[in-house]
């Protein structure tokens, strides 16, 4: 393959963004449309991904879960990108008892497994929406970013643009706001795309569980519904299952795509 | 040469106490801090007052944060984990115990499975590097990561339950074939993760020039494989796996709700769905401490093992 040559994943990757942004118009139904006399259709002209549950679109549904989808992730790790960077930052560049404090915080909150962490959150509300969703996904978010830039920062601190900067009277804040933290950048956007990829997941697992935004269509709920029905109707699950996956495999592979074009050495 | 491996005991005990301490603690804060009024998750929006004000009671939340805290502390200290708010009168502790023992079993089946798969797997792919059996191993991990548990219970289901016919569907009676789909369910990205660690710390062993010493000693290639080199890459790969617990854990919150299973999971979420907020503390608070404990017994066991690592 030649360097220029997109890997496909990274095609998957923006096939998803665009439909996240693009998906409720190009959707041919509502994925609300209950049809009773067509439920759990298999492909056809009417029904290019057939039917589910009540006779709702497959396809429609899909195209509404991957904008839910879309929202949950961008937001989620925009989030924990912010929160990451700044934590992360502050541990690293200033040290001593900020970084035992934020390190610390780092370990405790992977004591817990992820998904364990998230419904722990979602629990404390009668009925889980996309905010809560978001804030349940943020709580664990953040903690790998903040990794990344807390080492990132522990090296740049001793670097020798950052030690001109300080020989040059430039304030602390000046220093680490225009010179440090755009150094950081690189592989926290790499991390960045390879979250994309483990918060539609999480998203899908959660709303697979059931602990969903209830009113909105999503791949994890669709999988659910078509596991239920796996007997008579496998195609259901058998859509649902692939969109999870070639979206998490995108997302997964744009990261590895963006890590060996920023990283020199590999 | 007891003294230093002593204090590197003590060392590792003391930061898991801490640990512990600061799980509970955690758990605490976050539960408090998230926006969120229990009482309203758990009786709606249409309850009386005084069964509001009576629940407020019995979940403490009348009392100041402090004295919550420290009934909390008491509730994890004296083992209980506090009482269910739907099941009056049994200890979280209790019910938990009665399920531990199913997530446990696939837990640890899967870890077996997971093992199995990469040792054999990963030792090949290191031998062989470059050839077919390699590409192989790579390609089984990449596989092995990119389909997601939610999808692959479901997929096994449908192929070895509906399409073949070989193994029982989720809910039939449970026996030792009905326990292998789940398994596979929840050990199949540990064991494509495994499997790349195990190439990759034996390729590392395989370079060292112990090994090329022994090799010269005319030691036979399977021995040297197994027993010189395999024993040394075992150590980074079990840490992999320590650290992957979580991940094999959520893994059978999964699998247990595909598969229609009793266990940790699925007393997790029909605590959930009751809002029953000590019972989902109280298993979230059990995931954690076990995460701990198993990662202690982890370095424990490096330490045992590896003497340059008692001085750290």
């Amino acid at each position: 393959m030649t360097r220029s040559a997109l890997p496909i994943g990274v095609w998957i990757a923006g096939v998803f963004l665009a439909l996240a942004v693009l998906g409720p118009w190009l959707a041919p139904y509502s994925p609300r449309t209950i049809d009773l006399a067509h439920e759990y259709e298999t492909p056809s002209l009417r029904h290019l991904l057939g039917t589910t549950d009540n006779g709702v679109d497959i396809l429609s549904m899909l195209l509404h879960g991957a904008r839910l989808a879309g929202i949950v992730a961008i937001t989620v790790v925009l989030g924990s990108l912010a929160i990451g960077t700044l934590l992360g930052t502050l541990a690293g560049y200033r040290g001593g008892r900020s970084d035992h404090v934020i390190s610390g915080v780092c370990d405790l909150v992977q004591a817990f497994p992820s998904l364990v962490l998230n419904v722990a959150v979602l629990a404390l509300v009668a009925r889980p929406g996309l905010l809560h969703l978001v804030l349940a996904l943020l709580v664990n978010g953040w903690v790998l970013f903040a990794r990344i830039a807390r080492a990132q920062a522990l090296v740049l601190r001793q670097a020798e643009f950052v030690q001109a900067a300080r020989a040059l009277g430039y304030s602390e804040a000046r220093i680490v706001t225009r010179h440090v933290m755009p150094s950081l950048m690189g592989p926290l956007v790499v991390q960045a795309s390879a979250a994309l990829g483990s918060t539609v997941l999480a998203e899908s697992t959660l709303s697979f569980l059931g602990l969903g935004p209830g009113a909105s269509a999503s791949f994890g709920a669709l999988l659910d519904q078509g596991s239920s029905v796996l007997l008579r109707f496998p195609h259901v699950a058998l859509i649902a299952g692939s969109a999870i996956a070639l979206t998490v495999y995108g997302c997964h592979r744009t990261g590895d795509y963006l890590r060996d074009r920023l990283d020199p050495r590999s | 040469m007891r003294a230093p491996l002593l204090r590197y005991v003590a060392a590792r005990l003391v930061r898991a106490l801490l640990t512990v301490f600061g799980v509970v603690s955690l758990l605490f804060v976050l539960l408090h801090a998230v926006p969120g009024d229990p009482v309203q998750a758990i009786l709606g929006d249409q309850a009386a007052p005084e069964d509001r004000a009576a629940l407020r009671s019995a979940l403490r939340l009348d009392q100041p944060l402090v004295g919550q805290y420290a009934a909390f502390l008491g509730d994890v200290a004296d083992g209980s984990l506090g009482h269910s708010f739907r099941q009056r009168g049994t200890t979280v502790a209790s019910l938990i115990a009665q399920v531990l023992p199913f997530t446990c079993a696939l837990a640890g089946s899967a870890l077996g499975f997971a093992l199995i798969v990469a040792l054999p797997l990963g030792a090949l792919a290191a031998v062989r590097r470059g050839t077919r059996w390699d590409a192989a191993a790579s390609s089984f991990a990449l596989v092995g990561l990119a389909v997601p548990n939610i999808w692959l219970g479901p997929l096994l289901v449908l192929g070895f339950g509906v399409w073949l016919r070989v193994l029982p569907m989720p809910g039939d009676e449970p026996s030792f074939a009905s326990s292998i789909l789940p398994t596979v369910t929840v050990g199949a990205a540990l064991a494509a993760i495994l499997t790349r660690q195990t190439r990759a710390a034996l390729t590392e062993v395989l370079a060292e020039p112990y090994i090329r010493a022994a090799r010269a000693r005319g030691i036979a290639e399977p021995t040297l494989v197994f027993r010189h080199a395999l024993r040394n890459a075992l150590l980074p790969v079990l840490t992999i796996a320590g650290a992957q617990l979580g991940a094999l854990l959520s893994g059978a919150v999964v699998a247990e709700k595909i598969f229609e299973r009793p266990g940790l999971g699925t007393l997790f979420l029909e605590a959930f769905f009751d809002r029953d907020m000590p019972v989902v503390q109280g298993v979230a608070l059990v995931i954690a401490l076990f995460y701990v404990l198993v990662n202690l017994a982890i370095d424990l066991l490096y330490g045992f093992v590896d003497p340059r690592l008692r001085r750290a």
